[in-house]
């Protein structure tokens, strides 16, 4: 089977672009800790809405979405906080984007979703429902305020 | 090559239905500008609310549309390479069903009760006769490939030793896909989702209807694509005034996308509970083997177009650009196919982006998404649809092209509409813009305190981009039917434009059979998928009754 040299060429180069994607890939998550959602097993009790302190800088979010509100609808933590967020739906999909932290999930019922992230910056962070979920999803949102307007 | 007057029949009729189709799916598109731009301040407009157009927006243009096109065009192609008509019965039938499902589904959703978009993500819960007629659509699909498949091996009989037309393997590796993918959605629809909606069963597990949607969904646009990209091959370099790079090539891509286009759905589930990272990552590797043969076909044609020009008498490193038949009436194929690559570049690149595993929570469902796929879809894919579509009829009809002129620009006016709208709509998903939003009503509605007027300029560019395209692809409905309308000038046949290969390669027998491509492929498919099934099946907790779109409490089991 002869290829020609200029198709061996340009198929040596798409593998060595597609390389280095996976190259950048591998190094972002290494060094930005940037990942997809993590993957637990069914729970109940995430099911109840809360904010737990672990101390002083770590949080625990369970947030419920269902239609049409997110709860806890206001989410207070100081500034520098990591803040894991367990999600998810007491009815239909919903999503769950805060878009300023690269925060991603997709809220589904009888399933628990979970990812980390740290609020450096003071700020009302906007939770938006990104899923369509019924007629009242355009409205379907929440906040974190990260020391902001008053720390709690 | 003439045809008999029923095959001609029914191909008029399934290219003509989705035409006729479109005038309310690209009406929808520019509503949905409108609305999003915050221009309409309403749930509806006309009788037709926003997520109601919205499920006839993506049900129309992504599902009917594409699956009419892909069997007429099939039937075309295998007629035309094969030189043998398909069985008449069968090809009605596999009609009847088609319509007959688009019918069922299209009544559900102009009534108001399946306003669920066209990815019917349970628990929300569509009349039943929208899940019954997505499917009929999709089984009537299926009865031509088997047909074709027969057609194939009584000529394979014949011509052991010949290469097979590279259209005829193009278009049965896209019906194979076709119908692997739509397996696990027919299980999905049949079994979970049919039994549910009718309250036989209770519950259903979200997680695994999902990750069966998308087991079908990532392999829907590779079924989307690939009659564009037999077009490309096959065709293209004809109407520019070339040849075909290489056959080889062709065929390696093409059997290559029957490997991989597959295996990677769950990489529309990088946000998704219940799978674990180890799936995303692997499968998002794979959909980076789909950029293999997505390169080999980005550089086969780039320099299949080259000598085009180069034989048009071109000089230069970039002067066969200047020379190919950019606006040329009496070839008019050329415009809608050239403004179609020209939009996949940038769909292309997005696309990329969106497979980069954990890049994609930047950008999943928000408006960066529909900027992506209306390059790719609603760009090269529509382009060429519509095109070709209008190429076959006027042919297999013997009545010319009603508006040549605006018939030639029409994909340039698309491509401009479309380049403004999706920069908004990336723009703006970039900015944290949700897609599936009416956003009028709350976040681009000053009056609302969740106004927010960083979405302003950029869905204002989107809906800009909109009427330009709803203004191009209205010219193009009036030139298709103002044609039907027109007289007969000639006696109708089908004739498809065969480009030549420049280097024509020996047969590799290899690329020249399925047997062992399909072997590989169900191989790489357990394999990405076993994981993935297990996963959603045992992370899952109790299933989810039914719901309506506008209340939060589930319907009882028993009522219907
Ligand atoms: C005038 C031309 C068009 C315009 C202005 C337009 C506009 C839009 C907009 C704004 C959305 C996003 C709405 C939202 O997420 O809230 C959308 C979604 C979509 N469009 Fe288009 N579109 C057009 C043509 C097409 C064509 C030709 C196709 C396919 C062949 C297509 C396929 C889709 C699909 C699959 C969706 C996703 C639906 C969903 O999220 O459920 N569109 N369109
Ligand atoms: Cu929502
Ligand atoms: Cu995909």
């Amino acid at each position: 089977m002869a290829i020609d040299k200029i198709e061996k060429r340009i198929i040596f180069s798409s593998m060595a672009v597609m390389g280095l994607f996976v190259f950048s890939l591998l190094y972002a998550m290494k060094k930005y800790k940037s990942n997809v959602p993590e993957c637990l097993p069914y729970d109940k009790a995430y099911a109840e809405p809360k904010v737990n302190k672990l101390d002083d800088k770590t949080y625990q979010v369970f947030s419920v979405a269902s239609m049409w509100q997110f709860q806890p609808a206001e989410i207070y933590i100081p500034v520098g906080s990591e803040v894991d967020f367990y999600v998810t739906s007491k009815d239909v999909v919903h999503g769950f984007n805060i878009a300023q932290k690269n925060v991603n999930m997709m809220a589904v019922y009888g399933s628990i979703n979970k990812t980390t992230v740290k609020f450096d910056k003071p700020g009302v962070y906007d939770i938006v429902c990104h899923e369509y979920c019924g007629v009242g999803h355009q409205n379907m949102h929440a906040q974190v305020y990260v020391n902001y307007p008053d720390a709690k | 090559m003439q045809v008999s007057k029923t095959f001609k029949r029914i191909i008029f009729l399934e290219l003509s239905i989705p035409v006729a189709l479109l005038i309310i799916g690209i009406y929808h598109g520019l509503m949905q500008t409108i609305y999003r731009a915050g221009v309409l301040q309403d749930t509806s407009f006309a009788k037709l609310g926003y997520y109601q157009g919205l499920t006839l927006h993506g049900v129309i243009n992504a599902i009917v549309l594409t699956t009419f096109f892909a069997v007429a065009f099939g039937h075309a192609t295998m007629t035309y390479y094969l030189k043998q008509e398909p069985n008449k019965k069968l090809m009605w039938f596999s009609f009847a069903l088609m319509l007959g499902g688009t019918l069922m589904a299209s009544w559900a959703m102009l009534a108001g009760k399946a306003s669920v978009l066209y990815t019917f993500y349970p628990p929300l819960k569509a009349h039943p006769l929208f899940y019954i007629g997505t499917a009929l659509l999709i089984v009537g699909s299926w009865v031509p490939f088997f047909n074709w498949a027969v057609m194939y091996t009584q000529w394979k009989k014949v011509h052991a030793e010949t290469k097979t037309p590279l259209a005829v393997i193009g278009t049965l590796i896209n019906f194979t896909i076709w119908f692997v993918c739509t397996l696990a959605v027919a299980y999905e629809v049949l079994v979970l989702l049919v039994p549910w909606s009718l309250g036989w069963t209770t519950t259903v597990n979200v997680a695994l209807a999902r990750t069966l949607f998308w087991f079908f969904g990532h392999a829907l646009v590779y079924f989307w694509l690939l009659p564009a990209y037999i077009m490309f091959y096959t065709i293209l370099p004809k109407v520019a005034g070339g040849k075909l790079y290489s056959d080889l090539a062709g065929r390696m891509a093409l059997f290559l996308f029957l490997l991989f286009s597959v295996p990677v759905g769950v990489h529309h589930q990088y946000s998704d509970p219940s799978i674990t990272q180890g799936v995303k990552f692997f499968q998002g590797m794979l959909t980076y083997g789909v950029t293999i043969p997505s390169f080999i076909t980005a550089f086969t044609l780039a320099a299949s177009l080259e000598y085009a020009g180069r034989q048009r008498g071109a000089k230069g490193l970039f002067g066969w650009m200047k020379k190919l038949p950019w606006f040329d009436e009496n070839n008019f194929l050329f415009s809608y196919f050239i403004c179609g690559l020209i939009l996949f570049i940038f769909g292309g690149v997005t696309g990329i982006i969106n497979a980069s595993y954990s890049l994609n929570t930047v950008v999943h469902n928000t408006a960066w998404l529909p900027g992506h796929f209306h390059m790719t879809v609603a760009g090269p894919v529509f382009l060429a649809i519509v095109g070709m579509s209008l190429y076959l009829y006027s042919g297999m009809s013997g009545k010319p092209v009603f508006m040549r002129k605006i018939v030639t620009i029409v994909p340039y006016l698309w491509m401009m509409g479309m380049l403004v709208f999706s920069f908004g709509m990336s723009w703006g998903g970039l900015r944290g813009e949700p897609r599936r939003t009416n956003l009028g009503i709350s976040y681009l509605n000053p009056k609302s305190e969740l106004f927010r007027s960083d979405w302003v300029p950029t869905t204002t560019l989107a809906m800009m981009g909109g009427i330009v395209m709803f203004t191009a692809g209205m010219l193009f409905i009036i030139a298709f039917f103002g044609t039907i309308l027109r007289k007969r000038k000639a006696a109708g046949s089908l004739e498809i434009p065969v480009s030549e290969a420049y280097h024509d390669e020996k047969r590799v027998p290899l690329f020249d059979q399925f047997k062992p491509w399909i072997i590989a492929m169900i191989i790489i498919l357990v394999l990405a998928y076993t994981p993935a099934l297990i996963n959603v099946n045992k992370n899952s907790g109790p299933g989810a009754p039914r719901f309506n779109i506008d209340n939060p409490t589930p319907l009882a089991s028993d009522n219907k």
